[in-house]
């Protein structure tokens, strides 16, 4: 599958070039026009992914230019099942940022889509960068547009949401850098796909473990560092909430899932407790805090931080379905909460107020608009038939078969999403409208049904069939997984879990070959388990350990 | 060692500003007379004779010659150094062709100056024995204290220039003190046989503390933590031209003679500890002071006092990848604060100080030098795609493993602290429209930003150079780790 056209690399510059060519363009050309042809040739430029082979679980579309050969440093790009999604969510999310703000932003329309393209740049870096300075290049790169988006065209507030986005991201990723640099000192190479394979002393994987924890965990973001979310996404314009909520937040778990688990497996497993408990207390506090706003655009931004809880959830109970139900995740509330923010922008833009009490009883005067509300906003709960229904109960189904203790502890998440999205949707629909302003509003303009229409249609189709997208990702999720099931126990202890290494890859085949390929969803719900239950020793063993062995395992990092 | 060695084809960036030297004192005596040698034609051999030591510095990287008695060495180093001594020669010069706080009268002797004092950096580059390098910085330092208080009817510059010389003073004789004790106990000033004695406080504790005091000198230049007190205050008090030349070719003279001094220094030894100590302090102490000032000047000072801290990080580790990192981040440190600097100058049409406000609406006055100040700003606290990110990105990894690992930490955490100050440069270049109502002084800044040809170009050049080397750093690179070859030998 070697091909010598550099589709990820266009699809990378692409942006950047059309950034240069709008910004050196004169004011008066029609940039909306201008910028909706580059990002639907960005699509385009898309298509040939289209040719990536799901059935493989390495990185396709590789190509590898040295880049400082002194320091080691490469241009490496490559996809596999995990990122492609992520890669193809920041393409296809730019035509709709470039739409969705055609009448929303009035002032320095220029330089706005300029730092939309340079956003998607970035985006797509970070997901197809194989090396780690690349990545942290596009990781950090992207901050600078993001910021400009809010604190340029963003709410009243845009000042301290802009600076507290900053230096928030930023402060979380110092020590990101320092991780790197001690994995290229400790591991010999920046590369991403060779340091995935080696194996690091517990100590040395405990502290790059926490380095990357600090920066994918605001990110993300995790429940003690979501501060910034909801401020950034209420002040953002929409089109910055959508690419904020789209892909931003992808990164962050994109980064458990391609560095933490495969380069610090003994101590993803180490701290997988903490990984759980921090996500379940996002799931609920997301959703307690949803519950209790009176702001559209903050309620949507809590919900955030509750679906990204699953997400976490699914990726550290290290199952093959827990992982699909994570990608799954990542990828339905990209394009759900994505569609969300849009709609809030396009209410906000009728009725200049983003209080639910100002945008009651829309079912009336705006019928088409309140049934693309009503559908996202039940995507979002995960009502059946809709693609959160199938990521949410795959991540539930993990984690009941995890412990069933965690899995009943997320089901009042599960509740509250409902009970704070058809209370957000009720009153948006059928409440007293509370002035008559609402009768001279417009329903749906063609455009806005454009980029309404397409994630709808998505959120149909991956829920009612989202066995297409399972038999991309499952081969690379099953072999990270028994990848790091080989690998948990850490470098020092590899004598005795031979018994690890052994199983873990004779159980993958099954799903792939008859749930991954034909029915993955069925197949992975009939399967009891990818990965039978009494072979991962050492962490089924570990909730029931004695109250010494647990001290024992926690003080472990600082004896050894 | 011992042969004179002379050879002209080995000198000729010193040469050209020798004779630039010559030429600027001729016009400064004929200028009474005809006045158009302070005009723009008069002082056009300055940029150009500048640009041509660059050249001929370029032309000559693979030489390697002892001249002197062994006192005085070309080589990849200090080739590589001049090259960048005189293209920031280039830059600073041309910043200052108008220069609003100087009587047109005095413009020739300014220049005069300004390339007396590049010219002992470009002898300081090639300076491989002690009292050489003495005899040079003192022949760079002495014409900064002219041009600091350089600045029309300015009682802070007068301030700014008596602290700058009695500063200077005491350090110098710090050093100076500290070098007799080194001649006293090691018996030799040519680094090369220095570096063959041992350097610990139990052999030679006389040595050690000799070489801590002439450090000391040195981290003056640098502005390093605790030597960094004149360096806000000097900055402020000088005239924007003159600040954007004492902020940066000064300090290339103390990194180059520090990175030939660090073959004396193994990352065991007690002053190497001194040193990374000074190094986080500095950093942390640079960063938290900074983020307090309303002056952009004074900012930018306990700016470079932070960044004295991150060139010192290179010094650390003592290897040839340390020393390379050094370098390198020393034509970063240069490049992105000339260009601050040049734009700061180019907003400031009366030569007074700014303030944050006075940036307001800059983007919609000149997006042009909006642009370049945000790509220097995100250089300067390092952050991708920018040169100032690679030569960080160099200077820890090369340091990890060297045994301050701590020390890496604290520089990273610290571009934490320093995004807000350097962020604050952007947020009010490009989101707040209200002009400001009143300056530092008082009066309101008037809307005369200096959109010339010359403004931009200069400022695209160098806003352009700051995003190419930190996308394609290779080649610059190997010239410094070929420069940091030449001196500590490795491979």
């Amino acid at each position: 599958m070697s091909s010598s056209y550099p589709a990820l690399t266009v699809l990378t510059f692409w942006p950047l070039l059309a950034a240069l060519l709008l910004a050196l363009c004169p004011k008066d050309v029609h940039v909306r026009a201008v910028s909706l042809v580059a990002s639907l040739i960005e699509c385009a430029l898309a298509i040939p992914l289209l040719r990536f082979q799901g059935g493989e679980s390495g990185f396709q579309f590789l190509e590898k230019i040295d880049w400082v050969p002194a320091w080691g440093l490469s241009y490496t790009m490559g996809v596999d099942g995990i990122s492609i999604f992520m890669v193809w969510l920041s393409v296809f999310t730019l035509p709709v940022c470039v739409l969705c703000s055609w009448t929303y932003i009035g002032q320095r329309v220029k330089e706005f889509h300029v730092c939309l393209l340079l956003m998607t740049m970035a985006c797509v870096g970070v997901f197809s960068a194989l090396d780690l300075v690349l990545f942290y290049f596009f990781w950090e790169a992207l901050l600078i547009p993001m910021y400009l988006l809010i604190a340029v065209w963003g709410g009243d507030e845009k000042r301290y949401a802009s600076i507290k986005f900053f230096i928030y991201t930023l402060a979380g990723s110092t020590l990101l850098l320092v991780a790197i640099v001690a994995l290229r000192i400790q591991g010999g190479t920046f590369s991403i796909p060779e340091l995935m394979k080696t194996d690091f002393g517990f100590t040395f994987q405990y502290w790059v473990f926490l380095a990357f924890f600090i920066a994918f965990a605001i990110k993300v973001p995790m429940f003690p560092f979501h501060t910034w979310l909801p401020a950034a996404h209420v002040q953002a314009p929409s089109a910055g909430s959508v690419i904020l909520a789209a892909v931003l937040l992808k990164m962050g778990t994109y980064g458990f899932l391609r560095f933490s688990l495969p380069m610090t497996p003994a101590a993803s497993a180490h701290f997988a407790p903490l990984m759980i408990a921090i996500s379940i207390a996002s799931i609920l506090y997301g959703g307690l805090v949803a519950l209790g706003q009176s702001d559209i655009k903050k309620l949507i931004a809590y919900s955030s931080v509750a679906h990204m809880g699953f997400v976490t959830l699914g990726i550290f109970v290290f199952s093959v379905q827990g992982a699909q139900g994570a990608l799954f995740q990542m990828l339905n509330h990209g394009i759900i909460t994505g569609a969300l923010f849009c709609m809030i922008g396009a209410v906000y833009e009728r009725s200049h107020s983003r209080e639910i009490a100002k945008n009651q009883g829309l079912g009336k005067f705006l019928p088409c608009f309140m049934f693309f509300f009503g559908l996202f906003g039940f995507a979002s709960f995960g009502f059946p038939g809709t693609n959160g229904f199938v990521g949410e109960f795959l991540v539930l189904a993990a984690a009941f078969k995890f412990k069933t203790v965690v899995g009943i502890l997320c089901v009042p998440g599960a509740l509250l999403a409902a009970a704070y999205i058809l209370k957000l949707t009720l009153r948006m629909a059928w409440a007293e409208p509370s002035s008559a302003d609402g009768k001279g509003w417009k329903d749906l303009k063609k455009k806005e049904w454009v980029y309404l229409a397409l994630p709808a249609a998505l959120v149909i189709y991956l829920g009612l069939s989202p066995s297409g997208f399972l038999s991309y990702v499952t081969p690379t999720l099953e072999s990270a997984i028994a990848d790091f099931d080989s690998r948990k126990g850490g470098a020092g202890k590899a004598a005795a879990p031979g018994v690890a290494a052994a199983p873990a890859a004779p159980a993958a085949p099954p799903l792939s070959a008859a749930g991954g390929m034909e029915t993955g969803l069925s197949g992975a719900l009939r399967e009891r388990s990818p990965l039978p239950r009494g072979e991962t020793p050492a962490f089924d063993s570990f909730p029931s350990e004695s109250a010494a062995a647990f001290a024992d395992r926690l003080t472990r990092p600082i004896t050894e | 060692m011992g042969e004179l060695n002379f050879n002209f084809s080995f000198i000729w960036p010193e040469t050209i500003f020798f004779i630039l030297i010559l030429y600027l004192f001729l016009a400064a005596l004929l200028e009474k007379k005809r006045p158009a040698f302070a005009g723009p034609l008069g002082l056009l051999p300055v940029p150009v004779l500048g640009l041509l030591a660059a050249l001929s510095s370029a032309l000559t990287l693979d030489l390697s010659q002892t001249m002197f008695f062994g006192s005085y060495r070309v080589d990849a180093l200090s080739q590589f150094f001049k090259l960048l001594i005189s293209l920031g020669f280039v830059v600073a010069s041309l910043n200052a062709l108008k220069q609003p706080t100087l009587e047109a009268e005095k413009r020739v002797e300014y220049h005069l100056f300004l390339t007396l004092s590049s010219f002992g950096l470009v002898v300081l580059s090639s300076g491989v024995e002690l009292v050489t390098i003495y005899l040079a910085l003192e022949l760079s330092s002495y014409s900064l204290y002219i041009l600091v208080p350089a600045r029309a009817k300015s009682k802070e510059a007068a301030e700014a220039g008596l602290k700058y010389i009695l500063f200077g003073a005491a350090a110098t004789a710090l050093a100076l003190y500290g070098l007799s004790w080194i001649i006293a106990s090691q018996e030799t000033t040519y680094i090369a046989k220095l570096a063959e004695l041992p350097w610990d406080f139990a052999t030679s504790p006389l040595a050690v503390m000799g070489l801590a005091l002439f450090l000391g000198g040195l981290f003056f230049k640098l502005a390093l933590f605790p030597f960094h007190f004149w360096c806000p205050d000097v900055y402020q008090g000088a005239s924007n031209e003159t600040a954007a030349f004492t902020a940066t070719l000064p300090k290339l003279g103390a990194i180059i003679v520090l990175i030939r001094l660090a073959t004396l220094l193994k990352p065991e030894l007690e002053l190497t500890h001194i040193l990374a100590f000074l190094a986080a302090v500095s950093v942390t102490y640079g960063n938290l002071c900074a983020l307090v000032q309303k002056d952009l000047k004074r900012m930018l000072g306990f700016s470079s006092v932070a960044h004295a801290g991150y060139i010192l990080v290179g010094l650390c580790a003592g290897t040839a990848e340390g020393l390379a990192a050094a370098a390198f981040y020393a034509m970063a440190y240069l490049l992105m604060n000339l260009l601050c600097f040049w734009v700061i100058s180019r907003i400031s049409h009366d030569g007074r100080n700014l303030a944050y406000d006075d940036l307001n609406g800059l983007s919609d006055r000149s997006p042009v030098l909006a642009m370049c100040l945000a790509a220097s700003a995100f250089s300067l606290v390092s952050l991708p795609p920018t040169v100032g990110f690679i030569g960080k990105l160099w200077l820890i990894t090369s340091l990890w493993g060297h045994g301050y690992d701590w020390l890496v930490i604290v520089v990273c955490v610290n571009s934490a602290i320093a995004i807000f100050y350097y962020l604050s440069l952007v947020r009010h270049a490009y989101t707040e429209d209200v002009p400001a109502q009143a300056s530092l002084d008082g009066t309101p800044l008037i809307n005369a930003t200096d959109t010339g040809a010359l403004s931009y170009a200069g400022a695209l050049v160098m806003g352009i150079l700051v995003l190419l080397l930190g996308v394609i750093p290779g080649p610059v690179y190997s010239l410094a780790l070929n420069a940091a070859k030449a001196v500590v030998g490795g491979n």
